[in-house]
């Protein structure tokens, strides 16, 4: 077991009455791709902001590298951030915004011009290197924001919605970019943003943040199709939620009787007694739509409300008798087989593993 | 299109009106400091520069514009550092009786000129620093510094408050921050608030004339010269005065409105 870089011991962060973080505990690891996500005012940049120190907490403890860093103030820290606004300094050229760093550490002339010159080569715009910040495009400023960053040759960089302001296009090359950086450096990347698909595209594990508590902290895979609590399932989006009364339990699986039917869903780890109130989530890809009735366990007949593509992928709208909204992802071709329009009744059937109990709820 | 046109044409006259109104009696002084009549009279008599040769001539004009200058430069300077100081406090942190104190700093220029002078004159002179040419100097940097931090705070609205924290965050100490990142980001305003200061205070006659003792300030001798007798030497010297507060003005309006653009281009 490698010994964490970094650790939150119970910090909290106040502004005035507004708690923008509490209690929160948080491990992160050398050389792992760390996502924090959230909507906004969750908490997610007050933690990368206290983890350069613009912030310090209000109680709490938090460690870099087994040192104990509450008070060390930003500039004593080794712990470069990418900002959302970039903050490149408009007033330098490229060579000289990366440069910045190194000169304020004292590096002499040369050697820091040689370094600087380095970085923006291995970004792939070191031909801009003595332009104006105010002239370059967005993607080259995103990286010189990077090299000015990674020049310090840090362990652990922050990153701070840096992709927000690119074109869709764009924000997928950078990806790219940053994934493979991060490989190649094998230094720790805490990356806050509110993009689940760039949380889930590059990182090795995801946090959930909401209101300034950890809401789930696990790989991408584990938070899409075991989502720990109803807020997750509903931040992760494409889940159907269904809340009812546990009826029976066996070694296999739980039966579950909600207003929409009784429905079976793998074992929950956590035992609870019959009659207790049970929620289970089925992600909307794994649901399987039919116009026969299915002979699965897992089935109810729903009436096609509206369609929505997303590229190749279509996104049903159902509802069921009770008025309950289902939704069904599936692949674009295999919809035009099945011949709906808006009013269409149609099966829908999911397997008892996919069905996932929410702990506690 | 023809309205709009029409409409063109009116706007041109009324800001040629205007321009008119203020420089009239500029453009009336400077014909008349090279006109060779002893009164400003039509038909205008010959061209000559005899009155630009009397004031050069004139010891007490040279040594005018010595003492001038000398307040200028230095009063540019300490308003400047005064407008910059209270600029940056006033972006950077938030304290109580905030209000009052910006207030404080931008009152002078709204008080009737001649009592400030008075009020100055009875101030320092009840702290024994009346009648130097530094008590010019002081007078004049409170009475500038308001014009200081105002185009200095402008140019701060403009910065991306982040910078200075990327400045922290790359390993440099809230000085070094400070000299490397706020005081270029705010450069073309400075230079511009030096020019500017040393504008008005170059113009600047009630404070000086109170304040001054014997040192005086060119405005101070045109006041004398237009008392003792009247003759185009004051037309002379107050073209030169003009010239030169204008070239300040200016140069402080380029520095500032041509960076202005370049950031928002």
């Amino acid at each position: 077991m490698t010994e964490p870089l970094v650790t939150f011991r119970n910090v909290k962060k106040h502004f005035g009455d507004f708690v923008a973080v509490r209690d929160m505990d948080l491990d992160i690891y050398p050389g792992e791709f760390l996502a924090i996500m959230g909507s906004s005012g969750c908490g997610k940049t007050t933690t990368l902001r206290m983890l350069a120190g613009l912030d310090s907490p209000t109680s709490g403890e938090i460690h870099i590298g087994g040192e104990m860093m509450n008070e060390v103030k930003p500039h004593e820290r080794d712990t470069p951030l990418v900002w959302q606004s970039l903050a490149l300094f408009p007033f330098l050229n490229a060579r000289e915004n990366v440069e910045f760093g190194l000169k304020m550490r004292g590096v002499e002339k040369a050697e820091r011009a040689r370094r600087a010159l380095e970085w923006l080569e291995r970004m792939e715009i070191g031909e801009f290197a003595d332009r104006n910040i105010t002239t370059l495009s967005g993607g080259q400023k995103q990286r010189v924001a990077l090299a000015r960053s990674l020049v310090m040759e840090p362990k652990m960089l922050l990153l701070d919605e840096p992709l927000s302001a690119l074109d869709a296009n764009l924000v997928i090359r950078m990806q790219a970019v940053l994934t493979r950086l991060q490989k190649e450096l094998g230094i720790t990347f805490v990356y806050v943003t509110h993009s689940q698909s760039e949380a889930f595209a590059m990182a090795d594990r995801v946090v959930i943040m909401s209101q300034g508590e950890i809401a789930q902290i696990g790989s991408p895979k584990d938070i899409y199709r075991a989502p720990a609590n109803r807020f997750v399932a509903e931040f992760v989006g494409r889940n159907n939620i269904l809340t009812g009364t546990l009826v029976s339990q066996d070694g296999t699986g739980v039966v579950i009787s909600t207003p929409s039917g009784k429905f079976v869903a793998t074992t929950p780890e956590m035992s609870r007694p019959d009659g207790s109130d049970a929620t289970f989530v089925v992600s909307a890809d794994l649901v399987n739509v039919s116009l026969s009735e299915p002979d699965a366990e897992n089935r109810i007949q729903c009436t096609l409300i509206s369609e929505e593509f997303v590229g190749s992928m279509v996104t049903l709208f159902l509802e069921s008798p009770d008025s309950h909204e289902f939704k069904v992802q599936m692949q674009e071709r295999d919809l035009i087989e099945l011949d709906l329009h808006s009013g269409s009744q149609i099966w829908l059937c999911w397997a008892v593993e996919n069905a996932h109990v929410l702990d506690g709820e | 299109m023809n309205q709009t046109r029409f409409l063109n044409v009116i706007l041109a006259l009324y800001v040629a009106c205007i321009f008119a109104f203020i420089f009239a009696p500029i453009l009336f002084s400077l014909v008349f400091s090279f006109n060779s009549q002893r009164f400003p009279t039509i038909p205008l008599g010959d061209f000559t520069t005899e009155w630009y040769a009397k004031i050069f001539a004139d010891p007490d004009v040279w040594v005018a514009a010595r003492n001038s200058l000398t307040v200028s430069v230095c009063t540019s300077i300490v308003a400047t550092f005064l407008g910059f100081c209270t600029a940056y406090s006033d972006f950077r942190y938030n304290f109580r009786f905030k209000g009052p104190y910006l207030a404080l700093i931008l009152l002078p220029p709204t008080i009737p000129l001649i009592i400030m002078a008075l009020a100055m004159l009875a101030w320092l002179s009840k702290l024994g620093l009346s009648g130097h040419l530094w008590s010019i100097i002081l007078a004049h940097s409170v009475l500038t510094a308001p014009f200081a931090m105002a185009i200095i705070r402008l140019r701060l609205n403009q910065m991306d408050p982040d910078l200075e924290s990327a400045a922290w965050n790359l390993g440099g100490s809230e000085w070094k921050a400070m000299r490397h990142v706020i005081i270029p980001f705010c450069m073309p305003s400075i230079v511009s608030a030096l020019c500017l200061t040393a504008a008005v205070s170059f113009d600047e006659f009630a404070v000086s004339w109170f304040v001054s003792g014997l040192n005086k300030t060119v405005p101070v001798v045109i006041l004398e010269i237009v008392q003792g007798n009247i003759d185009p030497q004051v037309n002379a010297i107050g073209t030169f005065v003009f010239l030169t507060s204008m070239t300040l003005v200016i140069l402080a309006q380029v520095f500032f409105i041509s960076r202005q653009v370049k950031s928002h281009s």
